[in-house]
């Protein structure tokens, strides 16, 4: 345990293996939905290969050991994703995979927003839009207070950079030179209402987080490539500047009908819709 | 674990894809009498006669209808993107020229990211805005914690100058936005989750701050507020048939309270029950417990009855109604426990 950093697993999949894993987000978040019967399909899968890339290349992780205190930090702002995030630790090992059977049902861990005291591997709990920056910030400064190398990774909506406190996040992180703090910023364009462009624009995102002293990357967050490569060019950014990855994406992306589409929000696919939507997922390219 | 805990449809909160345009829900639901759904068009009715309305939300137009607003009066709707401390905030800037702005969001994030802003720019300068924290409660259900409000009766009823009124159905709430226009004053109007039974079957008569009777009774007094009352006056007619008269008080406005009702109903029944959805720390039943003790009016039987001070499971909404006893079986029990309490 005085080890302060944790090895890195990069490159022990194929992207063909990654690729398999960003389909397997989606088609387990169709299933949870179905246990719940409301679920946010389309926001898991605007994300889906940046999850995959994250969790089975990137994150500095002990899923044997979920407390690990050299481990990379992981926060999910956009907490309503979570139902993409919980099979993915299933899988990884930090809990029975049946226990996701539980999802939503009364008394489970697995509520709609991830939960840091009833889940092993969720490193704060989140539910609330435009915290999760702040959350990054604290542990980022707790990081090398400790004397740690870990990164600390928050993944960001771009409706919920609306928030003020993300600003403010994004003022002190820069301000106290968080070099090993990264904002995944998921840009799929919309947010409840809409296009964030038409209800409330939080763009230009990157000129903006540049503006607020960060260094921005910009990516297309469904080509794990590109991806992969972004986040390994981590390690040669300025050490002295906070890190935005800002992947361009397409909410809903994989299943025709909900591809930049306000009305999957929330949704909930029954009978014949689960199949085709199922099939889609399975046969699709994405 | 029964089969109803299981109705994991409740959570709707109106983005889905289904069922937008017939107003129908999941499992097929008539919407249409349910508060949340009749925000919009209300107002869009009154703000046809009245110019002084404007309508804000943070990116929830489609769970509180601020979209049927929208889609009549375009130029008096802003949207304000997900920042709920900006919106309330813009809202008391509108106030201050003369509009009567009416500022929706999720109620946990209204009153509590919110409460600053309320407290200083709504009440304190004595504005005309409408906070509107709709889904209160626990009936977000397995959105979990940050999206329950179990604080936020307590947190208003402790702002000076701000009255806070419970929305107990869909006339209720149409009868509440009619009567808050020339109200004075900052307002939170609390709003449940947009499935709200019937109680009221046409726009009753009201007048903020005075509680309304729904049943007369002489064993016990419920005094209840927003989502409780519906499960309250079925429970009291279920105690009826079992020879156990039950009185029922809409305290829809529980701040300020209506002391007289309180009074008489310690008085002439004995006992008193409060029912909310809500932490019991601050809410109805100690705003009801005060005006008891300060009068020196003592019931004879005396229970807050809500959701004790801790944070509740992950669940459907009607399975923790039913872990709380919040439920019209739940209420039920509780009578009884306190009748049986000799
Ligand atoms: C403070 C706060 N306000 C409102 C909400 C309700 N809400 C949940 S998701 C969402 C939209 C999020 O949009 P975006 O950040 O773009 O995320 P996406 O789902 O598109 O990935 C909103 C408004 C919330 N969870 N928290
Ligand atoms: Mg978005």
């Amino acid at each position: 345990m005085n080890d302060t950093v944790l090895a890195g697993r990069r490159a022990t999949m194929s992207v063909a293996e990654l690729r398999e894993k960003a389909r397997f987000i989606r088609t387990e978040t169709l299933r949870l939905t179905k246990i719940a019967g409301a679920g946010h399909y389309s926001s898991v899968f605007s994300c889906a290969e940046l999850m995959a890339a994250l969790y089975y290349d990137e994150l500095r992780i002990d899923p044997t050991r979920p407390k690990h205190l050299a481990r990379d930090r992981f926060v999910m702002g956009k907490g309503h994703a979570a139902i993409g995030l919980y099979p993915v630790l299933a899988d990884l090992g930090y809990f029975a995979p049946s226990e996701l059977d539980t999802f939503t049902r009364l008394g489970s861990p697995f509520g709609d927003h991830p939960d840091m005291k009833k889940i092993p591997g969720i490193d704060f709990s989140s539910g609330s839009l435009g915290h999760a920056l702040s959350v990054g910030v604290g542990i980022a400064l707790g990081g090398r207070l400790n004397g740690f190398d870990y990164r600390t990774w928050a993944l960001l909506g771009d409706g919920e950079l609306a928030e003020g406190q993300i600003w403010e996040a994004a003022m002190s992180a820069s301000h106290y030179g968080l070099g090993k703090l990264v904002a995944v910023v998921d840009n799929n364009q919309l947010s409840i209402d809409g296009f964030t462009q038409d209800i409330m624009s939080t763009g230009p995102i990157d000129e903006r987080f540049a503006a607020f002293g960060w260094q921005v990357h910009r990516v297309d967050g469904h080509d794990l490539n590109a991806v992969l490569k972004a986040f390994r060019s981590l390690d040669e950014a300025d050490p002295s500047k906070p890190q935005c990855i800002l992947a361009d994406t397409v909410k809903g992306k994989g299943v025709a009908r909900m591809e930049l589409s306000t009305d999957w929000h929330v949704g909930n696919l029954v009978g014949e819709d689960y199949d085709a939507v199922m099939n889609e997922l399975m046969e699709g390219v994405i | 674990m029964s089969a109803d805990w299981q109705d994991q449809s409740e959570v709707f909160n109106g983005t889905a894809n289904v069922g937008l345009k017939d107003r129908r829900s999941f499992d097929g639901t008539d919407t249409r009498s349910i508060p949340a759904f009749v925000f919009g068009e209300e107002l869009a009715d009154i703000a046809n006669e009245d110019p002084r309305v404007v309508v804000l939300t943070a990116d929830l137009a489609r769970s509180n209808r601020a979209n049927d607003f929208a889609a009549v009066h375009p130029e008096r709707f802003f949207n304000l993107g997900i920042a709920e401390k900006n919106m309330i905030t813009v809202a008391a800037g509108l106030a201050s020229t003369g509009f009567v702005p009416f500022a929706a969001t999720f109620a946990s994030f209204a009153a509590l990211i919110g409460c600053e802003q309320l407290r200083t720019d709504c009440a304190y300068p004595q504005l005309p805005v409408r906070v509107v924290g709709h889904h209160s409660g626990m009936s977000l259900g397995f959105y979990g914690t940050s999206h329950h409000s179990l604080e936020d009766i307590g947190i208003t009823r402790s702002i000076a100058d701000l009255t806070v009124v419970c929305v107990t159905d869909a006339n209720h709430l149409r009868a509440v936005l009619r009567a808050s226009m020339d109200y004075p004053g900052a307002m939170y109007l609390r709003l449940g989750r947009g499935r709200d039974p019937e109680v009221y079957s046409e726009v009753p008569e009201i007048e903020i701050g005075k509680a309304i009777s729904l049943k007369d009774g002489a064993d016990l007094t419920i005094i209840a507020t927003g989502s409780t009352v519906h499960p309250s006056l079925a429970a009291a007619r279920e105690l009826e048939a079992q020879g156990i008269n039950v009185r029922v008080i809409d305290m829809f406005t529980v701040s300020p309270l209506d002391e007289g009702v309180v009074l008489d109903a310690a008085a002439t029944t004995g006992g008193i029950l409060t029912v909310e959805e809500g932490n019991i720390t601050n809410g109805l039943g100690s705003g009801v417990a005060d005006v008891l003790l300060e009068n020196l009016v003592l019931p004879t039987r005396f229970r807050k009855h809500g959701v004790p001070d801790e944070h509740v499971p992950v669940g459907p909404p009607a399975g923790l109604y039913a872990h709380y006893r919040l439920d019209t079986a739940g209420i039920v029990s509780v009578v009884k426990e306190m009748l049986n309490d000799d």
